[in-house]
């Protein structure tokens, strides 16, 4: 994997990234900053590599404390995430018909 | 499992990790962007254990097991109130997540690490152990096990210096040193992140608490992009990216929203003095200043005429209103009235007025986070109005109720040169025909400041908890 190409994705996705999320209204702050949460478990991946390949026990036991942590952030990210999302719901009967379905 | 393949399908995951945001949009389609985000996470890491051929190891699933199962009970047990302490917590989470990848990283058997990924695994250590220092400091300010105060050292710029300077030194050292003094130099950039982390967020003050989660948010993405950079994982890099960028958006938005640079707040220069007009700590109250009517005594033990005028008033007042604003501050979710708060909102509305709330960027601890408290007793989101909306719309309303609110309605913020709060954007609420204040007392808020408005014609002053004097509202619309 050559080190530029990394570069160039960390740049493009971050100025993406802030593109799209800049228009998140304030209103859902809080369960955007929830998920970002359980999106900052993506380490996860390298604790996964790190642990499979690890070829002394404290690495992999270490790996694998690494592996527990980034899925509770997931997890658990993810979930309150969902449990915020689900409690919006608007005035118009319209709205409450579509968010019941 | 080509390289080209792997790379399309980890591109394809980016791009719907970015769609799901983009549904967030709109509060009708964010519950299914969050899905979208989950289920390109599960293919992230199937993709994973696929690529390298390790789907049969046994040590994976059960560690992954263990964090899902914890992650959910977490997630089903915090409440609303505790949510900022919990994504204060995952943040720190998250990055000791990715400081552990880098240690193994750089002190496991990878004999093959160029220079760039030994840099980067020295800068992933520490930044992901600053973000869990730092995030367990805030989590505990949050909850309430430490002290909300900044709590300065001696000389504590000093030591925020040294502890910085020795983290990114020894972030640099580790990269250069041998194979087999890297352990110790790893444990050494461990402990000085750790005091730095330590240092810089014990100095922020409670109130400041939704900028430095914020920023926190947004170390731990980055913490996890660079860790990608030290172990070339495309994922990593993009994903972490796309978080820095979520917390740095959030951390800009709390800054404008408190007119201060980031350098203030982490110097802790911006706070004066404790507690606030919301706070649980009850503080001495000026006996001459408005006419206030004393809320936590039940009103059959109401000694006095007057007393009894003024609530008289107040129902008054109450009934005539046609148009409503209600403006809830962190003291109605420390006070636990949110539900009081709807049903004084139902009363109004079966009375025939139009009531809407007026949200603060900064109210609460967290951003956004009086919407989810008040989404969670059934408010409709389209009551709920940003600042700008609400300030427009205050002159032509005929009633706004503060409710355990102070600095974000302080209008000394426009006009008090040289205190903390001037120049932040506050709620005008002093434009609305009459104003019923609820708060925990008169003491000044979080800044330091007084606030003129419990002074003003037109303002009546309820004192004590929330929990008790909204009822007491409510009631007085229904005699």
């Amino acid at each position: 994997m050559s080190e530029l190409f990394l570069v160039i994705l960390f740049v493009v996705a971050t100025l993406a990234g802030y593109k799209i999320i800049g228009q998140v209204p304030s209103l859902l702050h809080t369960p955007l900053m929830s998920g970002m949460n359980a999106l900052s478990g993506i380490t996860v991946l390298g604790a996964l590599v790190a642990t499979a390949f690890a070829v002394a026990t404290g690495s992999a036991l270490l790996g694998a404390a690494a592996i527990v942590l980034a899925t509770i952030n997931v997890a658990g990210g993810f979930l309150v995430t969902h449990r915020m999302l689900r409690m919006f719901r608007s005035t118009t009967p319209l709205d409450r018909q579509q968010d019941n379905q | 499992m080509t390289t080209a393949v792997y790379h399309i399908i980890a591109m394809v995951l980016v791009v719907g990790f970015l769609g799901g945001i983009r549904l967030m949009r709109s509060p009708r389609t964010a519950a299914q962007g969050n899905l979208l985000g989950a289920a390109c996470m599960l293919g992230a890491v199937v993709l994973t254990l696929v690529k390298h051929g390790v789907v049969g190891t046994g040590l994976l699933w059960a560690a992954m097991a263990t964090g899902a199962a914890i992650g959910t009970v977490i997630a089903l047990r915090v409440t609303m109130v505790q949510m900022p302490q919990l994504v204060a917590l995952l943040n720190g989470f998250g990055g000791a997540a990715s400081a552990i990848v880098a240690v193994v990283v750089l002190n496991g058997d990878a004999g093959d690490l160029n220079l760039f990924n030994r840099l980067s695994g020295g800068l992933a250590l520490v930044v992901g152990t600053v973000t869990l220092s730092g995030s367990l400091v805030a989590a505990g300010k949050l909850a309430g096990r430490l002290r909300q105060r900044p709590v300065a050292l001696r000389a504590h710029g000093w030591v925020t210096g040294l502890a910085a300077a020795a983290t990114a030194g020894l972030a640099v050292a580790v990269a250069f040193m041998a194979g087999d003094a890297r352990p110790a130099i790893s444990i050494a950039a461990l402990v000085a992140a750790s005091l730095y982390g330590v240092v810089m967020t014990i100095r922020i003050g409670g109130a400041d608490m939704p900028i430095t989660i914020s920023l926190l948010n947004s170390w731990s993405g980055v913490a996890a992009a660079i860790a990608g950079f030290a172990i070339g994982s495309p994922l990593l890099v993009a994903t972490g990216g796309i978080v820095g960028a979520a917390g740095l958006i959030l951390t800009q938005t709390m800054c404008r929203a408190m007119n201060r640079s980031l350098m203030e707040v982490l110097s802790g220069r911006t706070t004066v003095a404790s507690g606030s007009g919301a706070a649980t700590e009850p503080s001495s109250v000026d006996p001459q200043a408005a006419s206030r009517v004393p809320g936590s005594e039940p009103p059959a033990k109401e000694g006095g005429e007057h007393a009894q005028r003024e609530r008289a008033d107040l129902g008054t007042v109450l009934r005539a209103a046609k148009t409503v604003v209600i403006v809830p501050g962190y003291g109605m979710a420390l006070a636990q009235a949110q539900q009081q708060v709807k049903q004084l909102m139902d009363t109004l509305e079966a009375g025939g007025a139009e009531v809407n709330f007026a949200i603060h960027p900064v109210a609460g601890r967290m951003p956004g986070h009086m919407n989810v408290l008040l989404a969670e007793v059934d408010v409709p989101y389209d009551t709920l109005w940003e600042l700008d909306a609400a300030n427009a719309a205050l002159a032509a309303t005929d009633l706004a109720i503060v409710i355990g609110a102070n600095d974000v309605v302080n209008p000394a913020a426009m006009t008090a040169e040289g205190t903390p709060i001037y120049g932040m954007p506050v709620l005008r609420v002093a434009d609305a025909g009459k104003v019923i204040i609820c708060n925990m007392d008169t003491a000044p808020g979080y800044a330091g400041v007084p606030n003129p408005l419990y002074e003003n014609a037109g303002v009546t002053v309820l004192l004590g908890d929330a929990k008790e004097t909204v009822p007491q509202l409510t009631s007085l619309l229904s005699d």
